[in-house]
């Protein structure tokens, strides 16, 4: 008996061990995960003909690292700097307005029907939500070509209304809108109205505030997926003046590896809009990520 | 006037009103495209000249050598990345979620960041740490081990080890923490008291920890069915276009993009989405089966 139960010492010492191994664990995780950033980030630094000879890796070698390929960006560097850097910003400045423009849309949208999904109970209400379910079981893949030719028809290739339209209504934002409201007290709507508040007016000076951290969740996610998003704005922007950062980038890749300079420091400073936010509201991610998750 | 104003704020009106937005948007955006795209399927599209072909393009698809090797590596890929990709991240939450580990929140704000990056970068990244170069990062590996450096984009496994490893770490972070919050879920009485039964940890795992975050597990499942079938940008970033030697990178989405846009062929390219969708579904409905959803409804 007395052999098989350990003394508190050696039980407190396992734990430390199990404790060590278990952290141990994710910092070399971690350490695994930034690899491919860091050495990212240690490649912008080098002339982009090294990367196109030997590939991405840690070259321990300082002695050749330079800031001539942010000088490029930032066109006070030779060559076609000038014409490149200005390219570059349309394509940030057209990124930066697109996705400002998305989250502020497509969270206002979301929030008004899924406040009328939830507070208040009329007919089609239930076969709505079910449609709100069916729209995420469709790929949008599939809808992308047919899609691209109506928005042809209606002449909005080119046009940001082209790009945040059919993605307005997101269904995943509703859903996590809604679950988020379920658990708010429909009492107060019952209150508002004595006082003499309309509908419209209870949605947004009682209701709304109230969602703050429903918004701010959504928010980011909105931003994380206009910022990268990449297949439909490529069917949609033809015109080079009007392409986003990810589609910019992508035409830097060509073949020749000519632009290696402009592409490893250009999409190295384009990370940075999105982490930046992300580390100041990562907080609010988490739980509007695992909305969907918990309840299933 | 005034009477149309009262009934547009009345509690009966005011729900349509709401719900507006998204009745327009499904009926222009989702419901009009999926039927069109139903009916372009049947027809053949040249330059706006629309011709009924019946089931022609089925047919067709099921001959056609591209869209076989199309469906057996999305397929194939959504296999993989389910087995990668449920298994290591629930047992990390696990750990995660345990007293054991230290300095918690650190871990989990760096394991998210890989899914920060868009494709375009992360796809770069990964081209050029797996590029055939004698320098690059996976060639100095080899050396290290007296290897020869490879040609890794040129050969399938070798190839394949890449868009794993490039979905992997992107999205092993973002499975754990939805794993870690339908953790966080549980009720922690029932711990205690497995242990007052004198559970092994393995024990709480399997008889706890699982059948109780069954409900995560399905929802993590189900996404990833579909971005493991609808996979396509991965293998555009890393071939650097739409082809890939040997086609070992083509996936359904991608050939239905090499159709319909860059041959313009409309008609077969969303008779290519269809199969994707009737695929989708079958493997959906399956799991679903499987995972013994539809009981719980019925009870």
């Amino acid at each position: 008996m007395a052999a098989n139960t350990a003394s508190p010492k050696t039980m407190e010492s396992n734990h430390k061990v199990a404790s060590v191994v278990a952290t141990g664990i994710f910092v070399i995780l971690c350490i695994f995960i930034a690899f491919p950033l860091v050495a990212g980030l240690l490649a912008s630094f080098r002339p982009g003909r090294e990367l196109v000879q030997n590939g991405l890796a840690i070259n321990w070698d300082f002695s050749t690292m330079t800031l001539d390929n942010y000088k490029y960006l930032f066109g006070v560097g030779g060559g076609n700097s000038k014409v490149d850097s200005a390219k570059y910003f349309m394509w940030y400045k057209n990124s930066l307005v697109l996705t400002i423009l998305t989250v502020i849309l497509t969270l206002l949208v979301c929030y008004f029907v899924a406040y009328g999904l939830t507070m208040y109970k009329f007919r089609l209400q239930g076969f709505l939500f079910f449609m709100v379910i069916a729209t995420m079981c469709v790929p949008f893949e599939i809808l992308m070509l047919p899609l691209y030719q109506e928005v042809t028809t209606l002449g909005l290739i080119d046009k940001m209304a082209g790009v945040i339209l059919p993605g307005l209504c997101g269904a995943s934002t509703i859903f996590f809108f809604r679950q988020y409201m379920q658990s708010l007290p429909k009492e107060l709507l019952d209150a508002a109205r004595i006082d003499g508040c309309t509908e419209y007016g209870i949605s947004v000076r009682i209701m709304m505030p109230i969602t703050k951290p429903a918004f701010a969740s959504m928010a980011i996610l909105c931003a994380m997926g206009s910022w990268n998003n990449m297949l439909w704005p490529l069917l949609v922007f033809r015109d080079t003046s009007k392409f986003t950062l990810q589609i910019g980038l992508n035409t830097l890749l060509t073949p020749y590896g000519n632009n290696y300079d402009l592409l490893i420091a250009g999409s190295m400073f384009g990370i940075i809009p999105i982490l930046l936010i992300y580390l100041i509201f990562q907080r609010y991610l988490i739980d509007g990520m695992t909305a969907g998750a918990v309840k299933g | 006037m005034s009477k149309v104003k009262k009934l547009l704020f009345s509690q009966k009106v005011a729900p349509f009103v709401f719900v507006l937005p998204f009745v327009l948007s499904l009926l222009i955006f989702w419901a009009y495209p999926l039927i069109s795209g139903v009916i372009m399927s049947f027809q053949d599209i040249n330059f706006g000249n629309r011709t009924f072909v019946g089931l022609d393009h089925y047919q067709k698809l099921f001959k056609d050598k591209f869209f076989i090797t199309a469906v057996l590596n999305s397929v194939e890929y959504m296999f993989l990345t389910l087995v990668l990709m449920i298994p290591i991240p629930l047992l990390l939450a696990v750990l995660m979620e345990s007293r054991l580990t230290k300095a918690k929140g650190v871990w989990k704000v760096i394991m998210y960041i890989p899914a920060l990056t868009s494709v375009v970068i992360s796809g770069m990244l990964f081209r050029m740490m797996f590029s055939e170069a004698d320098g690059s990062q996976m060639n100095q590996l080899l050396a290290f081990f007296n290897q020869a450096p490879i040609a890794w984009l040129k050969t399938k496994w070798t190839a394949w080890i890449a868009l794993l490893l490039l979905c992997m770490w992107r999205w092993t972070g973002v499975n754990m923490l939805y794993f870690v919050s339908g953790l966080k879920a549980i009720d922690t009485s029932l711990y205690e008291s497995a242990d007052i039964d004198g559970a092994t940890a393995w024990q709480k795992f399997r008889y706890v920890t699982l059948p109780l975050i069954k409900p995560t597990t399905i929802y993590v499942i189900t996404i990833s069915v579909y971005a493991g079938l609808a996979m396509f940008l991965e293998s555009f970033m890393l071939w650097n276009g739409n082809s890939s030697p040997k086609n070992i990178g083509l996936t359904i989405v991608g050939y239905l993009y090499k159709r319909g846009i860059e041959k313009n062929d409309l008609g077969y390219a969303c008779a290519v989405g269809m199969v994707l969708m009737v695929i989708a579904l079958i493997i959906n409905i399956v799991q679903l089966v499987a995972t013994g959803t539809f009981k719980k409804e019925e009870s």
